[in-house]
């Protein structure tokens, strides 16, 4: 008597649950409106960021993100579309910023004539950006402005 | 017209057309006996219509995509490569079949244009570039003989299409606008030194100009 009334009891409790989960249709923020064992539909595709205006690094070390569209550029063993215009001798011409020095080190640390094979795939590093809403909210501050707000007085 | 006349016995071919050609020669001055003059005239122009339409029909039939990538040389990688290019496929949907860029539109150079293309038609029957490899390693070459092309004449078939006249730099990218009028504009460059590899994949870009 009491085991069938456990059962009865798991029995209800569960559909009880199921219930609930069903009517809530579980909105998350980032999926959207559509339900959990759905594929909601694809986000539109965004155009490229395409101002050539240099955008400020976050950090010194991130490699510049690349303020232009680049599509169509081949960048392989025949050849580096990139290079038409940031290689040392093409900037003249281009007025585009030369490859960092860094580029032109092996592993070693020795100095090559022009672009190491290491750093010749661009895009490896270096991103163009699309214009995007990001569904998550990002609170990453600089270095410079975390220093300025420490209080006056506390430890620089 | 009678003055080679009835040898006994086999000539040799040349004295044989010879005689041909001469009574050929004979018929054609001669004025006719039996049509009328009008009637001539208009066989003439209706035959010559015939042959001059005929003749720009099969011109035009071998001026399309479907007749350039036939061979599956073509159809296999140039036709493929291009495809994924912006003169493929593109926001609206207007674009470059092979004879835009590759045939002058221009009919004396267009003429001129294919008879230098039935070296293509040789290479094609003994198979020069019938396999990927022999295809990757001809590219370099294949390219120049293009680059060279749009150069001479000043990228003339792309400019059937994007003329300097037309281009509104404003509303090109910063980039775009003032590389367009630093040196398209001012003549200092034509299309094809900057826009290489565009339409299909690079061959060794190593010693050309403007490439590392």
């Amino acid at each position: 008597m009491m085991m069938k009334f456990r059962s009865l009891l798991l029995l209800l409790i569960l559909a009880a649950g199921s219930g609930t989960l069903a009517a809530q249709g579980l909105n998350s923020g980032l999926r959207g409106p559509a339900p959990l064992n759905e594929e909601g539909p694809a986000p539109p595709m965004t155009g490229p960021r395409n101002s050539s205006e240099k955008e400020v690094r976050n950090y010194p070390e991130q490699p510049p993100v690349i303020p232009h569209s680049i599509d169509g550029y081949q960048v392989d063993i025949q050849g580096n579309k990139c290079l038409s215009c940031h290689a040392r001798a093409r900037t003249g011409e281009s007025r585009a910023p030369m490859v960092s020095i860094t580029h032109f080190m092996d592993r070693d640390g020795q100095f090559l004539a022009s672009v190491s094979p290491r750093r010749f795939f661009c895009t490896e590093c270096h991103v163009p950006q699309n214009v995007v809403t990001p569904p998550v909210t990002n609170d990453f501050v600089d270095i410079d402005t975390m220093l300025n707000r420490a209080a006056p007085g506390g430890r620089r | 017209m009678s003055s080679v006349d009835p040898p006994a016995g086999r000539q040799g071919f040349i004295a044989r057309a010879w005689r041909f050609a001469v009574e050929l020669w004979g018929v054609l001055i001669r004025p006719s006996s039996v049509f009328g003059l009008g009637v001539l005239v208009l066989a003439g122009f209706v035959a010559g219509v015939i042959f001059w339409g005929g003749f720009n029909t099969a011109l035009e039939l071998t001026n399309t995509e479907k007749f350039c990538t036939g061979c599956h040389e073509m159809r296999d990688n140039v036709f493929a490569e291009l495809k994924s290019t912006i003169h493929f496929s593109n926001r609206s949907g207007v674009r470059a079949s092979c004879p835009d860029c590759h045939v002058p539109h221009n009919w004396t150079d267009k003429i001129a244009r294919k008879m230098q293309a039935s070296k293509e038609v040789w290479g094609h029957l003994f198979g020069s570039i019938d396999t990927r490899d022999k295809f990757i390693d001809h590219r370099l070459e294949l390219a120049l003989h293009e680059w060279a092309r749009f150069k001479a004449n000043d990228s003339l078939e792309c400019r059937n299409c994007h003329s300097a006249q037309s281009m509104d730099v404003t509303k090109q990218s910063p980039r775009a606008s003032i590389a367009h009028e630093r040196f398209l504009f001012s003549g200092e460059k034509t299309c094809i030194d900057c826009h290489k590899g565009i339409a299909h994949k690079l061959p060794d870009m190593h010693g050309i100009p403007g490439w590392q």
